[in-house]
């Protein structure tokens, strides 16, 4: 087993590696000179040299490439080249807000997520199946934003019962910070209970049609703790994985939701990077999201020992 | 009269086609999906005989006018007319969605049939698909996009290499799996040559899921373009797309919703319809599947 979790280390050490080359190749691969696009059409000759000094642009690949990596390997993300702050500054200021939306919503969606699909197979076929499963392709093909919009504009505008936008910090005022991240969960959280909920269906459907599913039943346990106890537990590999699987969609929602709610994060620090082409943050942000999209990932691998021990590697 | 005609047919049709045919009857969901999707792109080609005016015409004077029999979705903030923005938007989210589709499975398709059947390159490949996969697709294309000046060609690109590494592995996990097949076999023990058995064994089977995967990217990459255009990072503000027009509702949306919520709507309706489309060909090409999803 721990030869297994050094492997799966290893394997995640090479990945970030691979992302970090690729983060910091693009600036190379785009085609024209991104010193130029980065200091906009109003810029004159002294900024884009400025900019392109400042990436080190004219320094050779490979030389500038294990410079940027030493740099982030003592936690230096570079400096902004709008404001000049060190790039770890600024997202760490920002973290805060996004944690606590992507932290929530995936709580909230996990808690929906599974219980729906549960009830999904274990009737399926029914009304109720049926709701669960075009609710879910309803889910996939509604835009974050769209539906952000939606609940603003019912439970916001109309109703007056939520904020339409803001934040505000856990530490000052704990329910006025949920009241406040409430319907960016629900907006964020729909595409992710989506995902979860079919894929829970379906792999409590395969289990389900096992033979010691019929067994338990047989021996007269309770139907819910055969769906439980036996079944959702066996299911339970497929379910993590998604849910792994699925914080890509939640990471990039989460740019999106911060724009519309106004919300702090770091979503709303990349677009403003977007906007003054502020590429160090983007590289900073980028990597930061992926690494935690690749431990989230490794810690999710690391979980098939618990759900099927018949898994030793 | 259905079953006549079926059995009219020449016994040769193909049981993937029949499958198909099967599916859609039981499937009026996909049907539903393809007529909406075939509406919109009505729409969309025709849009300049549907009632429509020159949708960057600015009319200062008729600006912020609520929906009305005039202006069917209303005006935006330069008194555009906000339906012909729509219906001219209709185009460039399917342009994208469909180009991304094309783009992004033909490239998968050739980078994984490579990779599927031969080791060495396979390490190398894979490592770099994981590391593309690592990156959440939005934020790849956002950073594509910074560094790239905005046009709706890079946007398809930028989508592209963000949808790309799945199809990658979808193609590659097929082709593993196919080439274990006893034909495969049989076609290098015959002496076939490489290129041959991966044109003429593996890729023929490999057309039905890439077909379902086609359509997904198709429906995930119109949702990107438009979060892309709404965060201010993809196509260029003169050119309207449903993103376009709902980034420059944005600010306005307490008094003019109809500007973010008309073009929301056509989105939401496409991608639904496309992703109906997808799962009727996946229950028809997969009947197993079909069951469980």
């Amino acid at each position: 087993m721990l030869a297994y979790v050094i492997r799966r280390l290893f394997s995640t050490i090479i990945v970030m590696a691979v992302v970090a080359l690729v983060v910091f190749s693009l600036l190379y691969f785009t085609p024209g000179d991104p010193a130029a696009i980065l200091a906009g059409d109003a810029a004159t000759d002294d900024d884009i040299r400025r900019i392109r000094e400042k990436l080190g642009l004219n320094e050779p690949f490979f030389v500038r490439f294990g410079g940027w990596v030493w740099a982030l390997l003592h936690g230096d993300l570079g400096t902004s080249i709008f404001t000049n702050l060190p790039v770890t500054h600024l997202i760490g200021q920002r973290v805060e807000p996004t944690a606590s939306l992507t932290l929530l919503t995936l709580v909230l969606a996990v808690a929906v997520a599974v219980p729906l699909g549960v009830v999904a197979a274990a009737r399926a076929g029914s009304w109720l199946d049926r709701a669960v499963m075009a609710f879910s392709v309803l889910g996939f093909s509604v835009p974050v934003f769209v539906l952000a919009y939606i609940l603003i504009l019912v439970f916001s505008i109309d109703l007056e019962w939520l904020p339409v936008q803001g934040y505000r910090s856990i530490h000052e005022d704990f329910w006025d910070w949920l009241r406040h991240l409430i319907l960016p969960s629900i907006a964020l959280g729909t595409v992710y209970i989506a995902l979860i909920a079919r894929i829970t269906r379906a792999s409590m459907l395969d289990v389900l049609a096992q033979d010691y599913i019929r067994t338990a039943q047989a021996k007269g346990l309770a139907p819910p703790a055969v769906l439980i106890g036996h079944a959702l537990k066996n299911a339970g590999v497929p379910i993590v994985t998604i849910i792994g699987i699925g914080i890509a969609l939640l990471i990039g929602g989460a740019v999106v939701t911060e724009t519309v709610f106004a919300i702090p994060g770091i979503g709303r620090l990349t677009v403003d990077a977007i906007l003054r082409r502020d590429y160090p943050i983007i590289q900073g942000v980028i990597l930061i999201f992926s690494a935690a999209y690749v431990l989230v990932n490794l810690l999710v691998d690391l979980s098939y020992m618990f759900f099927d021990p018949r898994i030793r590697y | 009269m259905a079953t006549l005609a079926l059995e009219g047919q020449p016994a040769s049709e193909s049981p993937t086609w029949r499958r198909f045919r099967e599916a859609f009857r039981r499937h009026p969901t996909a049907i539903a999906g393809a007529v909406v999707l075939l509406a919109m792109a009505g729409m969309a080609a025709f849009a300049p005989w549907l009632g429509t005016v020159d949708p960057e015409s600015v009319a200062p004077a008729l600006r912020l006018k609520h929906p009305s029999a005039e202006f069917w979705f209303g005006t935006d903030m330069l008194g555009r007319d906000v339906y012909s923005r729509v219906l001219y938007g209709a185009r460039v989210s399917l342009t994208i969605g469909i180009a991304v589709a094309i783009a992004s499975t033909a490239l998968g398709l050739a980078i994984g049939l490579v990779t599927g059947y031969l080791r060495w390159l396979d390490a190398v490949i894979m490592r770099i698909m994981d590391g593309l996969m690592s990156i959440p697709p939005v934020l790849l294309a956002i950073a594509l996009m910074a560094l790239t000046k905005a046009s709706m060609q890079n946007v398809i690109i930028a989508i592209t290499v963000a949808e790309m590494p799945r199809v990658v592995r979808l193609v590659r996990s097929l082709v593993l799996t196919l080439r274990e097949e006893p034909y495969v076999e049989a076609a290098i023990a015959a002496g076939t040559t490489l290129p041959r058995i991966l044109l003429r064994h593996i890729l023929p089977n490999t057309m039905a899921p890439l077909l379902v995967q086609a359509t997904y990217v198709c429906a995930s990459a119109m949702i990107t373009e438009a979060i892309l255009s709404f965060i201010g990072a993809g196509t260029p503000p003169n050119i309207p797309s449903w993103g376009n027009i709902m980034a420059e509702g944005r600010s306005l949306f307490q008094i003019a919703g109809y500007l973010v919520i008309f073009p929301g709507i056509c989105l939401s309706l496409t991608v639904l319809s496309v992703n109906l489309l997808g799962d009727g060909m996946r229950d028809a090409l997969d009947p197993r599947l079909a069951r469980r999803m």
